[in-house]
């Protein structure tokens, strides 16, 4: 038997928007660093900021939710490592969830720039104006991001080796639209050809 | 005669004592300005200044000072953002290395508060602008504090994409501190 629990429709909402956001902030945050400066560039610089505040809100969020609502457990078939490996890479993945906009806020305010959200809530900086330190949070700041961009990779690839290879619900128990398999049908014994 | 000279030479000496042109203490001295960037207020400073001041509060109207600017000297946080304010489209330091300040009239407004005019010239272009000041005498130094609100376009500082106001508002408040010796 195959045939796992669902998340909530609520679980399922906020995974993917975060998704989105994450794997689109990743892109956007790429492309705008590689812009010559511009007053375009000051823009997607705040848009990049407001949407990783998001991220943040949307993390604390799911993990709420998550707290009140547990995730369903992972199927038996799998071995020990396998669900230790998914337990750990999903409390890594939240820890970056957080760390991502929380080491982009503080390289900003290194950085002598605050982070208004939305142009309208002003974000009080934790640093103050600090060059030096500001050099050293925009590499923990992009490690940070691409650790988490990686782990997502990996995160996906679990995914669809769930899928396809080992053909559990693990993926489809996520999806918004996919019903999840039915219950495997008894193994049917083949007549004997005459 | 002999004394006619005498006098003289304690006149050349005691004039200058009495309205010596002073130096201010570029070490204790900033200036410093506020541009709001995205509706972000952020904060930069120049690091090269220099002023003489000639000022007794007594007789405010006969004030003499004069300031620069290094604008060269631009710290903004960010190289990337002090690069590009050194370009032509925003200060064009290589054309214009210096800002300056003449103060052409100094009145009174208050216990220890004046107002100054004068012309402020950035990059080729003079505006005359006023600014109020309070002063501040404590043991053998004199502050000076004081802002202004310095319109970015009337001197050019941002042209092209950069005259946009919605990314880098119009408004810059400058604020700044001269220390001098009493």
């Amino acid at each position: 038997m195959n045939y796992t629990e669902r998340f909530t429709p609520t679980a399922i909402a906020l995974h993917w928007i975060a998704a989105v956001l994450i794997l689109g902030n990743l892109a956007w945050g790429l492309y705008m660093v590689s812009l010559e400066f511009s007053p375009a560039k000051l823009k997607y610089y705040s848009w990049h900021k407001w949407t990783g505040v998001t991220v943040f809100l949307l993390a604390a969020a799911r993990l709420l939710w998550r707290l009140k609502h547990p995730a369903p457990a992972l199927p038996a078939h799998m071995p020990q490592w396998e669900s230790r490996a998914a337990h750990a890479s999903h409390i890594l993945l939240y820890v970056l969830f957080f760390a991502g906009p929380l080491t982009g806020w503080l390289f900003s305010s290194a950085g002598g720039f605050q982070t208004v959200y939305l142009g309208v809530l002003p974000i009080p900086d934790l640093l103050g104006k600090d060059r030096e330190l500001a050099d050293v949070l925009k590499v923990v700041h992009r490690s940070t991001v691409y650790a988490l961009g990686g782990l997502i990779a990996v995160h996906a690839a679990a995914a669809l080796k769930h899928h396809f290879i080992d053909r559990d619900d693990v993926l489809t128990r996520m999806l918004p639209f996919l019903k999840p398999r039915p219950p495997a049908p008894p193994p049917t014994v083949l007549p004997p050809t005459p | 005669m002999k004394r006619f000279a005498l006098l003289l030479a304690a006149a050349a000496f005691a004039l200058p004592a009495l309205a010596a042109p002073k130096k201010i203490d570029a070490s204790k001295s900033y200036i410093r300005f506020v541009s709001k960037q995205m509706n972000v207020p952020v904060e930069g400073k120049f690091k090269t200044i220099d002023g003489t001041v000639d000022f007794d509060p007594k007789k405010p109207e006969a004030t003499k000072a004069e300031f620069e600017v290094d604008l060269g000297s631009i710290d903004m946080g960010t190289t990337e953002g002090e690069t590009e304010a050194k370009r032509p489209l925003w200060f064009n330091v290589p054309q214009f290395p210096k800002g300056k300040f003449t103060v052409s009239s100094v009145k009174s407004t208050g216990p220890n508060k004046f107002e100054a005019a004068g012309a402020l010239t950035i990059k080729g272009i003079t505006q005359n602008i006023t600014t109020s000041f309070t002063l501040n005498d404590a043991g053998s130094t004199r502050t000076v504090e004081g802002q202004f609100t310095l319109k970015r376009l009337q001197f050019k500082i941002g042209e092209k994409q950069w005259a946009d106001t919605e990314t880098v508002a119009d408004d810059v408040l400058v604020k700044y501190r001269f220390v001098l010796p009493l």
